[in-house]
């Protein structure tokens, strides 16, 4: 860093890992609009909590599975906090960047392969799903609603999680034709997912078949896991378990994410 | 503000006209996925409902309400639920809709130099939204009652109600869209609506609430607008619902009379 002469400093050089140059072009962008988000990001979770949490909660008087209906929920908000904010990012941020702002084909034109435009926007939404997640869990320590010091591997979880789901919406966002469809993907996949995942009640209590959906979701493995963190107690399903399946969406989805964006960025 | 709002809407011959076509142009601007967008936002409340007022409902069981009397929590949910998609379909086509119309697609500016005017655009986005949003109410009614949340009676009369509500909420809307300056501030309207929607005795009677909290959440428009559809879907008898009708229409008729003003402002420069 020190011996860097002025020549070589002004000549527009390769970084040595180009994803992290992407990944520094969100964070500068940030750095101008995080203002704005910081209410929906940090501020809702907790008013959630207060409204939900603590407001139903007086109400369920014999609890969840043995469990304060509080300490309960917390674990599957942290998980739900992170599948809306990894969709949220990798929606319409990644749609506009094809089709409205066009940063995508700005960036092929730089020495930046397919790989490193992926792997540098996917890094700034793991980074905004892991602050998000790091705030809630801080939050709800302070109303003492984790009962473990397991709670800090809600944070990696959280991040497997936004990666498992983001992966794949990726690569829808870059192959629908208009962002309708991205509406109607928080609103048949999205929402029934957060409703009906174990987020809010216990997935044993539905119906046999919709019951093998919310298994399948990605959003119920991460909550189980949350879950178990929080309260320290053995998850539902193994862990080695959920962890692969977490994974299998996120290598899935990365394959699939690099294809579309190979097949519309490269000519 | 109704002196001001009623006499325009009776004298001029064609504005009813102006203002419909107004919403025939949204008719006609729909586009094949759009359409879905349009169809599927009945859903939503829908799963809400069964989501938190079946799932979560197992694990509350009963609630009493205020006057003594014992229903299930679903019922309990669902009146708040059809509120909250009033506001939520009334406002997300008067704020975001509208104001990528107005300061976006510049399309009020091409519709002022026809014989249409602000008010008429104010009028006719509005009964555009309310089109929209009475198509998911009814369908919500019609769940409530096989469900056997409320009676067929009470349903037809609650629909009116959510009329009224996703009026006031639409002409509240179209203020706000005026006053909004960049699509960041849609995220701070995002979050006061969900805040609304949290702590407007959605899922918990106001009364739960600390004292403070509690009047300030009653003076609160979604909050008059729950209290209206619940007392009219579960509650045996009582009055108070005629205040909230009154707040709603002084809400309504005030909100619209300041739109048109400040659209009439904005457009005409």
């Amino acid at each position: 860093m020190v011996d860097v002469s002025v020549a070589e400093r002004a000549r527009p050089g390769m970084a040595r890992v180009p994803a992290l140059a992407v990944l520094a072009h969100y964070l500068v962008g940030y750095r101008r609009t995080w203002r704005a988000g910081v209410f929906s990001s940090f501020l809702l979770p907790v008013l959630t909590v207060l409204g939900f949490g603590v407001g139903v909660g007086a109400y369920v008087h014999r609890g969840v599975e043995g469990v304060p209906y509080l300490e309960w929920l917390v674990p599957g908000l942290i998980a739900s906090t992170a599948l809306q904010v990894a969709m949220a990012e990798s929606t319409w941020p990644v749609h506009s960047n094809f089709k409205w702002i066009r940063t995508y084909h700005a960036q092929v034109a730089a020495p930046l392969r397919i790989g490193d435009i992926l792997a540098g926007h996917l890094a700034f939404v793991l980074f905004r799903v892991l602050t998000s997640a790091a705030t809630f869990v801080l939050v709800t320590a302070l109303f003492g609603a984790l009962r473990s010091p397991w709670a800090v591997a809600v944070l990696p979880v959280a991040v497997l999680l936004a990666l498992a789901v983001a992966a794949p919406t990726f690569a829808i966002s870059a192959a629908v034709p208009s962002d309708s469809y991205l509406a109607l993907l928080f609103r048949f996949a999205v929402i029934p997912m957060t409703l009906f995942a174990g987020v809010f009640f216990p997935v044993a209590s539905l119906p046999e078949a919709l019951r093998w959906l919310a298994y399948a979701t990605p959003l119920w493995h991460g909550v189980d896991l949350c879950r178990a963190a929080t309260l320290g107690v053995a998850p539902q399903w193994s862990i080695a378990g959920h962890l692969l399946y977490l994974a299998a969406w996120a290598a899935a989805g990365w394959l699939l994410a690099r294809r579309v964006f190979q097949r519309s960025l490269v000519v | 503000m109704v002196g001001l709002v009623l006499p325009r809407l009776v004298s001029f011959e064609g504005a009813p006209r102006r203002s419909a076509s107004v919403a025939e142009r949204n008719l006609t601007a729909l586009r094949s996925a759009y359409w879905l967008v349009l169809l599927s936002g009945f859903l939503e409340p829908v799963l809400y409902l069964f989501s938190i007022g079946v799932g979560v409902g197992a694990l509350v069981g009963d609630l009493t309400l205020p006057g003594g009397q014992v229903v299930s929590y679903a019922a309990f949910v669902a009146p708040a639920m059809l509120a909250s998609s009033a506001m939520n379909g009334a406002l997300s086509e008067t704020t975001f809709n509208f104001f990528g119309k107005m300061k976006f697609m510049k399309l009020y500016d091409g519709v002022i130099a026809t014989p249409v005017q602000p008010f008429e655009i104010a009028l006719g986005e509005l009964a555009w939204a309310m089109i929209r949003g009475s198509l998911y109410s009814a369908a919500f009614l019609l769940i409530m009652v096989v469900m056997d949340l409320t009676t067929a009676v009470r349903a037809v009369a609650a629909f009116p109600a959510a009329m009224l509500v996703g009026v006031a909420f639409g002409a509240l809307g179209m203020v706000v869209s005026t006053l909004i300056r960049s699509w960041q501030d849609f995220d701070l309207m995002g979050s006061a609506q969900f805040t609304l929607f949290l702590f407007s005795g959605t899922f918990v009677p106001a009364e739960a609430y600390p004292a403070v909290l509690r009047w300030v959440v009653e003076l609160t428009p979604l909050y008059r607008s729950v209290h209206l559809i619940r007392a009219i879907c579960v509650e045996r008898s009582g009055w108070s619902w005629l205040l909230d009708v009154a707040y709603l229409v002084v809400l309504a008729a005030g909100m619209l009379a300041l739109a048109s003003r400040r659209m009439g402002r904005l457009l005409y420069k």
